[in-house]
């Protein structure tokens, strides 16, 4: 029998993602700064031996700030990607299995609503709620579980001919069984690989309205206001954006790596 | 003793089903004794494949009615009890079993389903009962078969798992839909041996479902010829070779002539 290896793309994003995850974590305990504490005696130092990241416009540490913006934002993604792929990819079972009208319905609201422009449905959505998580998890749950529901939708459609769903049919399984103990094993790990490409995409959107001032609100760290805070000294004070927007994409690199990974581990099978 | 349980374990009754506008089946009925085979036989697109997929509940039918010892089945909404006592085998072994499924859990869950080892078996007696179905369709008694996956097998290797699959809930009623027609012909025959000896050892009554008029005779008591969904001749397999009648079934029956497949593996 032929040895799964792991593909080596995912072997390296997996480290990056832990060794970001892991320094996020640790930092914050460390360090003797605290995140939020202003100090007027040392703004805008360069990156040194107190401050291995430098200070921004208030006088605060960014390495700390950095990693406590890295645990606000990535617990963010985490967290608000989670329901989205849970609604989409059982939206994306039954419309796929049952075809028909449960199909009609999903598709005419996903359609219906990947019409609507992102960004503008966010800032309807923060007029309403206020700017905070609040509204991006709310935008996320309305458009996120679409594109779930469209990979697996199709995965599952491809299977549902299949003799082995007509056997388990006959042998009498229930539809829900069927579903869950059938389909859903054999469409995953395409929903997962969406799953983690959609990450990058979601991680984008929450520093860009952190940037724009529509996501979290200070005084919570976050790497899109904190780009924003440096915005206006970026020829003279680089660190203050140029840190914080390395991480962004520093695991943007690592999930887009992880992705490809996983797709390469699919197709050996 | 009902007055149908003597006569037939399992019948269909004036079955007919249109797909869109064109009439699939119609209008056939057969019977089928217990231990007793028939063999379906027609060509592409008379509408055997359909009928097998009436008789094991997949399609409802537009009219007719399928019973099993006497009782009518509901078209789709089967029971669980008659949906174990009628099962089936699929023509294409690379599709018909659960690619992310080991054959452990492909062997074992309709025995969990409907109970066969008792309400909660142990994993013990649950593996025994796998090796020992391996045994019976000639995969051997290696344990190490039963953590593979479906993609490590041969197509003839995978149509005895899914014949297993199907004995493991101990039918009384096998529903065979080409089950040799995307193997080897050497395989083949090594599958309907299998499905001769196991007609005899557990008392299956069969539908055998092909296009080769020398496959059905090998293995059936009783022969349905289709043409266009229709059932043109309905004999015992001794009567049919005796005497064809419609032109169709003699050309059918020379057309079988012509192939050399050994009669004799009949109960």
């Amino acid at each position: 029998m032929k040895r799964l290896h792991l593909p080596r793309t995912l072997a390296a994003g997996v480290a990056l993602l832990a060794a970001i995850v892991l320094a996020v974590l640790i930092i914050p305990l460390l360090s003797p700064y605290d995140p939020t504490a202003e100090d007027i005696s040392s703004m805008l130092q360069p990156p040194s031996f107190v401050h291995p990241f430098g200070t921004d416009q208030l006088g605060r540490d960014l390495l700390v700030r950095v990693a406590a913006a890295g645990r606000v934002d990535l617990a963010l993604m985490v967290g608000v990607e989670l329901l989205p792929f849970i609604i989409g990819t059982a939206a994306g079972l039954i419309a796929g299995y049952y075809g028909g009208w449960p199909n009609r319905i999903i598709t005419l609201l996903s359609d219906a609503l990947i019409a609507f422009p992102f960004y503008l449905l966010v800032a309807v959505v923060a007029f309403v709620t206020g700017t905070g998580v609040t509204g991006i998890f709310l935008t996320f749950l309305i458009m996120g579980w679409i594109i779930f529901a469209r990979t697996v939708k199709g995965a599952t459609a491809s299977l549902a001919g299949e003799e082995w769903v007509e056997s388990a049919r006959v042998m009498g399984f229930s539809d829900t069984s069927i579903l869950l103990r059938q389909m859903l094993p054999n469409v995953f790990s395409q929903a997962v690989i969406v799953l983690v490409s959609d990450m990058v995409a979601l991680l984008v959107a929450i520093v860009t309205l952190g940037y724009l001032g529509l996501g979290v609100t200070p005084p919570t760290p976050d790497w899109g206001t904190m780009i924003a805070d440096g915005q206006s000294f970026l020829a003279t004070r680089w660190w203050v954006s140029t840190l914080p927007g390395t991480a962004v994409v520093l695991v943007g690199i690592a999930l887009a790596l992880i992705g490809d990974g996983l797709n390469d581990a699919r197709r050996q099978v | 003793m009902t007055r149908h349980a003597s006569s037939a374990l399992f019948e269909m009754r004036g079955i007919t089903v249109h797909y869109g506008g064109f009439t699939a089946v119609d209008h056939v009925s057969l019977s089928l004794p217990k231990g007793r085979a028939i063999g379906i036989v027609g060509e592409s697109g008379a509408g055997k494949s359909t009928l097998a997929r009436v008789a094991a509940g997949l399609i409802a039918p537009a009219e007719g009615q399928v019973l099993l010892a006497g009782q009518p089945l509901a078209p789709i909404r089967r029971t669980r009890e008659q949906r174990r006592r009628v099962q089936m085998v699929f023509q294409n072994p690379d599709s018909s079993l659960n690619p992310s499924h080991s054959v452990y859990r492909i062997l074992s869950e309709g025995m969990l389903l409907h109970h066969t080892l008792g309400s909660r078996p142990s994993r013990e007696v649950i593996t025994r009962r796998c090796l020992e179905l391996l045994r019976m369709v000639g995969l051997g008694e290696s344990a190490g078969i039963l953590s593979r996956r479906p993609q490590a097998f041969s197509g003839g290797q995978r149509q005895r798992i899914a014949i297993a699959r199907a004995l493991a809930v101990n039918p009384d009623v096998l529903v065979a839909d080409e089950p040799t027609s995307a193997l080897d012909v050497s395989v083949q025959h090594e599958i309907l041996d299998l499905l001769a000896e196991l007609r005899q050892t557990n008392g299956l009554s069969l539908m055998l479902i092909t296009h080769d008029l020398g496959v059905a005779n090998a293995l059936c008591d009783d022969i349905m010829v289709m043409r266009g969904g229709r059932s043109v001749v309905h004999k015992s397999t001794e009567g049919l070779f005796a005497d064809p009648g419609p032109q169709y079934a003699q050309d059918l029956l020379a057309a079988a002539r012509s192939v050399s497949i050994a009669p004799g593996m009949r109960g």
